[in-house]
């Protein structure tokens, strides 16, 4: 399984000292869980975890035209970002519409952003935001001197503190969630993947391990990519390559939220298409609930009342609610339930809202 | 690497049997298949009184990776499950051979233990598998 080539991150002897289960993610070799997923799982929810994210891709993007790239790469609008440090989710498209990857961007000031990409996508990405800065004077700086580490759940701020300096702490004081501060050596982010409070920390590599031991003391759980999947599907967060790509309209995906239409001279790539989409109608990511047993998995086929078909593009057991939720992709209906295609048999379930739990509690 | 205790019997499908007296087996799953599986959350299980035949499927393992089928290593009839999986399938991962148990079988024809795979046997079936 563990391919020689695969990468790993400046964690990754923290991870065996764990004890993780370590597996290939897209060439990185990731902590999968270091005993039970289910229990990290409660772990974010009820106390407080950590996840190494270190494989993600940083990407500074400054210059004179920073602003102005942003704002043709990204169907949400960079111009909204007026605080600094303040952060932005987005997906960046094709010239088809479909989503090339989804990002976070953090805003300092016009000249100067930081995002971070999905690192599935990392080498694509590269070259997409390199093909699409033609003609727009800006520099964009591969930032892979820094490992990332999520803190995230009830008391995971409460214990970050504990590792933090003074200077930090301050920094840190009332930050509302999704902004960012560079504080000393640590850039840290009110973001996360779980649905909890926390923070997203970019850390230098070889100071890495050091903070990994510390939140390590004050009995944060590490957590592995089982978990952040179950995590992140509860929380209605999509997950790309699984609920989106490239042939997929964020229109399709639960992200029309994202897309800033105001002001329409604003030429963002794709916008023709999802104009289009949108005057036409497209199909929807909704959320589907079972209460029996089973649990819902991705690529299983789904059925409205109007007989036409649909997808699960991620699915899982909640541990928090204690049964099957799901993302899946099908066409408009007028009907609170759809029928999925369960072991040869056909399962009533019921569409709701593609978001299930937040801050350790249900949202059914 | 994972523990295969020498006083059971295994089907290569990861089934594992104990000898009860009076003709009685106890059925479950490997460490090594929970293992492979991870984290459990259901169970289904056979009913009471069912009559079951080596190699049907007669019980599902369900955890956040994968529905998985458990195979009746041996033909008989179902004495007892293990109703506590209901609220706590994770015993299967927990205590896989000991109160991740799931069934107990009366054995019609008690040859049949001699065919199922000894420790070691099991134990090369599965570094096979690892290959």
């Amino acid at each position: 399984m563990t391919s020689t080539t695969a990468q790993r991150t400046a964690l990754y002897n923290k991870h065996l000292e764990s004890g993780a289960k370590m597996v290939d993610f897209h060439g990185w070799d990731m902590p999968l869980h270091y005993g039970s997923q289910i229990e990290e799982h409660h772990a974010v929810r009820r106390d407080a975890g950590m996840f190494d994210v270190s494989h993600m891709t940083i990407v500074d993007v400054t210059g004179a035209q920073a602003k102005a790239y942003l704002r043709h790469l990204l169907a949400n609008d960079v111009e909204k970002l007026q605080d600094k440090g303040k952060a932005l989710y987005s997906g960046m498209l094709n010239e088809q519409g479909g989503v090339v990857d989804d990002l976070i961007v953090y805003h300092f000031d016009a000249t100067n952003y930081r995002m971070v990409v999905n690192s599935a996508t990392r080498e694509k990405d590269m070259n997409w935001l390199m093909s699409q800065a033609e003609g727009f004077d800006v520099t964009i700086t591969e930032r892979p001197e820094f490992a990332m580490i999520a803190v995230q759940g009830p008391n995971a701020k409460e214990k970050a503190a504990k590792v933090f300096s003074t200077a930090q702490n301050e920094a840190v004081e009332g930050m509302k969630p999704f902004y960012g501060v560079q504080a000393e050596d640590l850039f840290i982010a009110t973001t996360g993947y779980t649905g909890e409070a926390g923070y997203e920390i970019m850390v230098p590599v070889e100071k890495a391990p050091e903070l990994w031991q510390q939140l390590l003391d004050q009995g944060v759980q590490p957590s592995g990519l089982g978990a952040r999947d179950t995590l992140r599907l509860e929380a209605g967060m999509n997950l790309y390559g699984q609920d989106m790509d490239e042939t997929i309209s964020p229109l399709e995906a639960n992200m029309g939220w994202t897309i800033t239409w105001e002001p329409t001279d604003r030429k963002f790539v794709g916008r023709d298409v999802l104009e289009a989409q949108r005057a036409a109608g497209t199909k929807k990511l909704v959320g589907l609930v079972m209460k029996e047993k089973g649990v819902l998995r991705a690529g299983l086929k789904v059925k409205t009342e109007e007989g036409e078909e649909g997808i699960i593009t991620s699915g899982t057991f909640s541990p928090t609610l204690g049964h099957a939720v799901a993302m899946a992709r099908i066409p408009a209906t007028n009907s609170s339930t759809v029928e999925v295609e369960m072991r040869k048999k056909w399962v009533k379930v019921e569409v709701v809202k593609p978001s299930f739990v937040r801050n350790g509690k249900s949202v059914l | 690497m994972s523990n295969i205790p020498s006083d059971l019997r295994y089907a290569s499908s990861h089934e594992w049997v104990r000898p009860e007296g009076d003709g009685v087996y106890t059925i479950g799953i490997t460490e090594h298949a929970q293992e492979l599986l991870g984290d459990m959350v259901f169970v289904e299980l056979p009913d009471v009184g069912d009559q079951i035949s080596a190699g049907d499927d007669v019980a599902v393992a369900e955890s956040v990776k994968a529905a998985s089928d458990v195979y009746a290593p041996i033909t008989g009839e179902v004495l007892a499950v293990n109703e506590d999986l209901e609220d706590s399938p994770e015993l299967v991962n927990s205590d896989p051979y000991g109160d991740g148990w799931m069934f107990k079988v009366k054995a019609e024809d008690e040859a049949e233990i001699a065919e199922l795979l000894d420790a070691e046997a099991y134990g090369s079936s599965i570094e096979e598998d690892e290959d």
